[in-house]
């Protein structure tokens, strides 16, 4: 099957007179990968997305599928799969219609393309909707449509862009798990955007955390959320504890470091970029925080009952709070004094941004 | 009946009742004298069916309207599509240059254009100057002076609707053509025109029914010349006082005007959703 081809940036940007919409950035999709943009609203990610498509022009750097060099060429010569968040599906056509689009454009002989067309709709389970208008579809079916209008003219590179942003929750759900099907049945090379943290997880083999058009971070799901570089992806992705703390002294990847909330020092995992005598920020994930026989003194303040687990909000001696979690026990109350001790190995000193 | 069907009923009474008196009723007489004429029923009709005359007045009036809707619409798009380019100020201005000709009075234009095309007028003195022709043209008082004024004066009829349709085309439907690998013809064909069609299609059957019964402009720009069906039924009343034909004549074109709309509303947007987002 067509695995697709692997995309390039090279110190690709994209300035609107004063404002860095995208800054200089180096980036490597492999071949086959599903690589998703993550980040708050106006971050860039649509700017990167519309760079690899042709849709904007780049300000500086090249940009490359596979082996070429496609930095001048229209998106219509790069051979991409686009899927919007609104679809943009054509009104005035079928639903096969529309699948049929970039074949028809392309020329290629009729039988072709119905087969093809036929083939496309039944893999996103569409088979009996080909000749349906566009407007006699649900949100969900439409996406649907969008995708394999993208996927049948079997694309070097598939681009999204929030394509779940117009579906209620439950449906988003559906659609997500039905991507990462497609996905592995056909590998192809995928960027994805979301501002979803947990639509990043589920789909992607790599995460690229955005923030004021640069990358803060890429890495594996794992790696994002153990290893942040910093506080903004630490707080971008899952739930997090961050308290301030100064760093005493570094070595060998780890760093001794003074908590004012605790009154205590200990030694942990420390991100790259810190120097002795930094004030940082601890992270501390609340599902290492542990209300235990011993340690510091705290009372709960507030219990939310999650299901399988129950979440936690402590208050410690010194006025600084925590988030914890944990399986549910019947026993916590709020307003209980309890004990309360966090995984040192678990937890991380990341620079302040 | 319903209780909310009478109420529904009270409130449209009073529109009903104006527009039975004031338009249906009238209308109705009209065409009542189509069939009153004493050589028989139906005898208005074969006089104006037998007459060279009608039938040719009829095919003339056609084929200007025809002209003219063409030439409108193929005059309209190019506005109308930089007016969707085009922002604040220079949008401003010439949104008024289009709509500025609506507030003078289409008496007023076309005496403006009897000046402009006469023989030794600007125009012609202009167009021997620059050389492209060294006679005169006779611009005035035949089918082309009936077109230029038609064409003029019709013109925002056809640009506004259309300038509706461009606008409301999602810009992303032409990216998403371009990124499924269509050239720039392709997209036109395929996307934007047929998305421009309900708007074009609107504004040519607009201005083709317009001129159907245009009356002042060819009346003073054609004159005896290129004599239109509008001025043929005037002239039955005027100089024939001869009612019944004239009626019989406004009857043949009301049913021809109504079938064309039947055709063309199809593609007209009557709240079909076409371009529904
Ligand atoms: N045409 C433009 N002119 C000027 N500035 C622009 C233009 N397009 C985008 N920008 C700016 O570039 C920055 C990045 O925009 P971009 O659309 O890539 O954000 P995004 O990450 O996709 O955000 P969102 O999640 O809201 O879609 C923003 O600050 C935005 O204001
Ligand atoms: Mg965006």
């Amino acid at each position: 099957m067509n695995r697709g081809l692997p995309l390039r940036f090279a110190a690709a940007a994209k300035s609107y007179g004063e404002v860095q919409a995208l800054k200089p950035t180096d980036l490597e999709v492999r071949d086959g990968e599903f690589l998703t943009l993550l980040g708050p609203s106006g971050s860039g990610k649509t700017t990167l997305l519309n760079l690899a498509a042709g849709y904007l022009e780049p300000s500086g750097g090249r940009i490359f599928i596979g082996e070429r060099d496609v930095t001048d060429l229209p998106a219509r010569r790069r051979n991409i799969g686009m899927v919007f968040q609104n679809y943009a599906l054509f009104p005035h056509m079928t639903v096969a219609g529309n699948v049929a689009y970039g074949l028809t454009v392309r020329r290629r002989p009729r039988d072709e393309i119905a087969r093809r067309v036929a083939a496309a709709l039944a893999m996103v389970r569409l088979e009996e909707y080909g000749s349906r208008r566009i407007q006699e579809l649900s949100g969900g079916q439409q996406q649907r449509v969008a995708l394999a209008r993208a996927i049948v003219i079997e694309p070097d590179v598939l681009l999204m862009d929030e394509p779940l942003g117009a579906l209620d929750k439950q449906l988003r759900r559906q659609v997500q798990l039905e991507l990462r099907r497609l996905h592995e049945e056909h590998r192809r090379t995928t960027i994805y955007v979301t501002h979803d943290q947990e639509e990043a997880l589920v789909l992607s083999d790599r995460v690229a955390v955005m923030r004021d058009g640069r990358i803060e971070q890429l890495g594996s799901a794992s790696d994002l959320y153990d290893k942040p570089v910093n506080a903004f992806v630490a707080g971008f992705i899952g739930e997090s504890n961050l308290l301030p703390a100064k760093v005493t002294s570094l070595e060998g990847g780890e760093a001794n470091v003074a908590i004012g909330a605790f009154a205590q020092n200990a030694t942990v995992p420390a991100a790259d970029g810190l120097n002795p005598g930094d004030d940082a920020l601890l992270l501390i994930r609340p599902e290492h925080v542990r209300i235990d026989r011993e340690g510091l003194a705290a009372e709960i303040t507030e219990v939310v009952y999650l299901g399988e687990l129950t979440a936690f909000h402590l208050r410690l001696a010194g006025g600084a709070t925590l988030w914890g979690r944990q399986i549910t026990n019947q026993a916590l109350q709020r307003g209980m004094p309890v004990k309360v001790s966090w995984e040192r190995a678990a937890a991380r000193i990341v620079p302040k941004d | 009946m319903k209780r909310r069907h009478i109420e529904t009923l009270l409130l449209l009474a009073p529109a009903v009742i104006f527009l039975g008196l004031a338009f249906v009723a009238p209308l109705a007489r009209l065409f009542s004298l189509a069939f009153t004429d004493e050589a028989g029923m139906f005898s208005t009709f074969s006089t104006l069916i037998d007459s060279e005359v009608y039938r040719r007045v009829m095919v003339n009036t056609f084929l200007v309207a025809f002209a003219v809707a063409l030439i409108t619409v193929l005059l309209a798009w190019p506005v109308a599509y930089i007016l969707t380019r085009l922002k604040g100020f220079w949008f401003a201005f010439a949104l008024y240059g289009v709509l500025f000709p609506f507030w003078i009075s289409v008496l007023v234009r076309t005496f403006s254009w009897m000046i402009l095309l006469e023989r030794n007028g600007p125009l012609n003195r202009f167009l021997i100057n620059i050389g492209i022709t060294d006679k005169p043209l006779s611009l005035l008082f035949n089918d082309t002076g009936v077109m230029i004024g038609m064409v003029h004066v019709l013109l925002p009829y056809a640009i506004l609707p259309l300038y509706g349709a461009m606008l409301r085309i999602d810009q992303r439907l032409l990216l998403a053509s371009d990124g499924l690998g269509a050239g720039l013809f392709d997209t036109f064909r395929r996307i934007y025109f047929p998305l421009c069609l309900p708007g074009l299609v609107g504004g040519a059957t607009f201005v083709f029914l317009l001129s159907l019964g245009f009356f002042i402009t060819p009346a003073l720009l054609g004159g005896s010349n290129a004599i239109t069906l509008s001025m043929l039924i005037a002239s039955f009343i005027n100089d024939r006082l001869a009612w019944s034909l004239a009626a019989a004549g406004s009857l043949i074109l009301l049913v021809i005007v109504l079938a064309l709309l039947a055709v063309t509303a199809r593609f007209l947007p009557f709240g079909k959703g076409v371009y529904a987002r």
